[in-house]
């Protein structure tokens, strides 16, 4: 449950595969073997099952964190919903995660990854290392630390980017609180998207690139007519999952916290803020449920993508 | 002519853009590698006069260093509970015909991904309040096991389904019993595939902050990413040095596991160390 967890590009699923064996080698017995399942299901029934389910209810009722309706929460139907979708926070928040998403994840952390990768494709020695390990670093390091680093950077007073930019006195976090986290998760996030192509750029045979050189095809039509076709399914896939990654990307609080005045506040900040800061739980859960279906969405599109692309592979 | 004006400018280009991307992501972490042994560390970064003395105080601080213990002792639970209730589910799963076998790995891959932290704050913070599990690091490790475990039982399944069957099969023809099997033939086989999920958890509860954040109360328990968090957002004047020598001393494992890996496994695994 803790970031967003979904298994590896490289190695993805191996369901639609035939998957083992399944003759059981070691004579492990059927019952043996579902002794060996049982702790790891038990563990996510009750810890990730669980608690999707128990948000379904819990969003059609009015529990609070303090308070008479927290010993004695009743039933509220729809209303939780009805008011989630009717409450202007709700769809300010909405709109924000879609900048959010769209910007540093589907365009930004996509087209500064892939141009990386593109400059970087036959190129080695230590400035590939250079630009590699620094992109890599701003992927690995813990979020609460980047956190600080951003919030040191865009400092009003003594920021290193005021500095630079000779611009005393700018409050980047107060004024542009969005773009400051788009541009954050840009930063934070292209490391993916440039392993993830460099990989793919690898599976273009360089004999397509030679044969486009030599026809004086320029570098924009190379990309679309000898690359592009080759990447198309790594771009489908990849997108899915950061988009999936940033819209459940909590770091946004570290930062902003939301603010000032909510003008950040993203909707796992508004889940945060809503359920557990007012103590309004209900309502909260309501609003996880939605997240729950967008996430529904993604991820079902994303396990397509993957089959699609293993067929086409086939 | 012309070719030669094109190809210089390329170059010009191409360097322009590598400085950029160069410059946008070295120049947050300048503060980093400069702060910690700066005499004065301000929010600008700036290189240091050097000395040491911030790291006596982050020796001073009585946070910080347990804070570090505890991020250890979740990152160790959670690893251990992981790896061994992956790697029972992920063998079983592998080479015995369980029903349904299909349908439940869909369904645990689809529901990891959906069911995500921020997603289910909400009902996981009740379910440790009614369980008794808040300001208790068992419940953070229980919570992040159940989320981290199906991608785990993927990678270890994907593992284990690329190794040979025959070693066990001649172990059966000489007579061992399944439990010797697994312990003497299928555990050293799988060893590297259990590392990468020992190294990739620990990487993932490292950094974890919403978690903790939201279920240990008591600051005695929190781990490293809470306390950072703490240490620049609660009361006053944040102090510089203290924050700088912690931020390295907390990243530094980081670092080092990735290098590690890189070194190893030259990092195929895209994804794997973190998310």
């Amino acid at each position: 449950m803790a970031p967003p967890t979904s298994p590896s590009e490289a190695r993805p699923l191996a369901v639609g595969r035939r998957a083992g064996t399944g003759d059981d080698a070691a004579g492990l017995g059927r019952a043996r073997a579902a002794a060996f399942v049982a702790p790891a299901l038990v563990l996510v029934a009750v810890f990730l099952v669980f608690p999707a389910v128990w948000t379904l209810y819990l969003g059609a009722t009015d529990y609070r964190l303090t308070g008479i309706a927290a010993s004695d929460p009743k039933f509220v139907g729809a209303d939780n919903y009805r008011d989630v979708l009717g409450d202007g926070g709700f769809h300010h928040s909405l709109w924000l995660t879609l900048q959010f998403v769209l910007g540093s994840a589907v365009v930004g952390q996509t087209v500064l990854g892939f141009a990386i990768a593109w400059v970087m494709r036959d190129r080695t020695g230590p400035l590939r290392r250079l630009v590699e390990g620094l992109v890599l670093l701003a992927w690995i390091l813990p979020s609460s630390v980047i956190a600080f680093l951003w919030i040191a950077l865009l400092d009003r007073d003594d920021g290193t980017l005021n500095a630079l930019l000779g611009t005393p006195g700018t409050a980047w976090l107060l004024d542009h609180p969005m773009a400051c986290i788009v541009v954050f998760n840009v930063w934070r996030g292209t490391a993916f998207s440039m392993m993830l192509y460099g990989a793919a750029l690898g599976n273009v045979p360089p004999s397509h690139l030679e044969t486009a050189r030599l026809a004086g095809a320029s570098t924009w039509q190379t990309l679309r007519d000898a690359v592009f076709p080759r990447v198309r399914g790594h771009v489908l896939t990849s997108l899915l999952l950061v988009s999936l990654w940033t819209f459940n990307d909590f770091t946004p609080f570290l930062i902003t916290a939301g603010g000032p005045d909510r003008r950040s506040e993203v909707l796992s900040v508004y889940v945060y803020r809503t359920a557990l800061g007012d103590g309004r739980l209900g309502f909260g859960a309501a609003v996880a449920l939605v997240m729950i279906l967008v996430n529904l969405v993604i991820a079902l599109l994303y396990l397509r993508a993957l089959r699609g692309r293993k067929e086409a592979a086939a | 002519m012309n070719e030669t004006v094109r190809e210089a400018l390329r170059r010009i280009g191409l360097a322009t853009f590598v400085s950029a991307v160069l410059g946008f992501f070295a120049l947050p972490l300048l503060w980093l590698a400069f702060a910690p042994f700066d005499a004065n560390p301000g929010i600008t970064a700036s290189l240091p006069e050097f000395t040491l003395h911030n790291f006596k105080v982050l020796m001073d601080n009585p946070y910080a260093l347990a804070s570090l213990r505890n991020s250890v002792l979740l990152a160790a639970g959670t690893a251990a509970l992981v790896v061994a209730c992956a790697a029972l589910a992920a063998y079983a799963l592998s080479r015995v015909r369980i029903p349904g076998r299909d349908v439940l790995l869909y369904l645990l891959l689809l529901l990891s991904s959906i069911i995500t932290g921020t997603a289910a704050m909400v009902p996981v913070f009740l379910l440790a309040f009614n369980l008794h599990l808040i300001d208790s690091r068992a419940g953070v490790v229980l919570v992040l096991t159940g989320g981290l475990l199906p991608a785990a039982i993927f990678l270890l399944k994907d593992f284990t389904d690329g190794t040979p069957v025959s070693y066990e099969e001649a172990a059966r023809v000489f007579g061992a019993s399944p439990l010797q099997i697994l312990r003497h033939v299928v555990a050293p086989v799988i060893r590297p595939g259990l590392a990468t999920v020992a190294v990739w958890t620990v990487a993932q509860v490292w950094g974890d902050f919403l978690m903790p954040f939201l279920l240990l109360r008591n600051p005695d328990k929190a781990p490293a990413s809470v306390i950072m968090y703490t240490f620049y957002t609660e009361g006053g004047q944040p102090d510089l040095a203290l924050i700088s020598t912690f931020s390295l001393l907390y990243s530094l494992p980081v670092v080092v596991m990735y290098l590690f890996v890189s070194r190893r496994y030259g990092f195929r695994f895209h994804g794997g160390i973190k998310r």
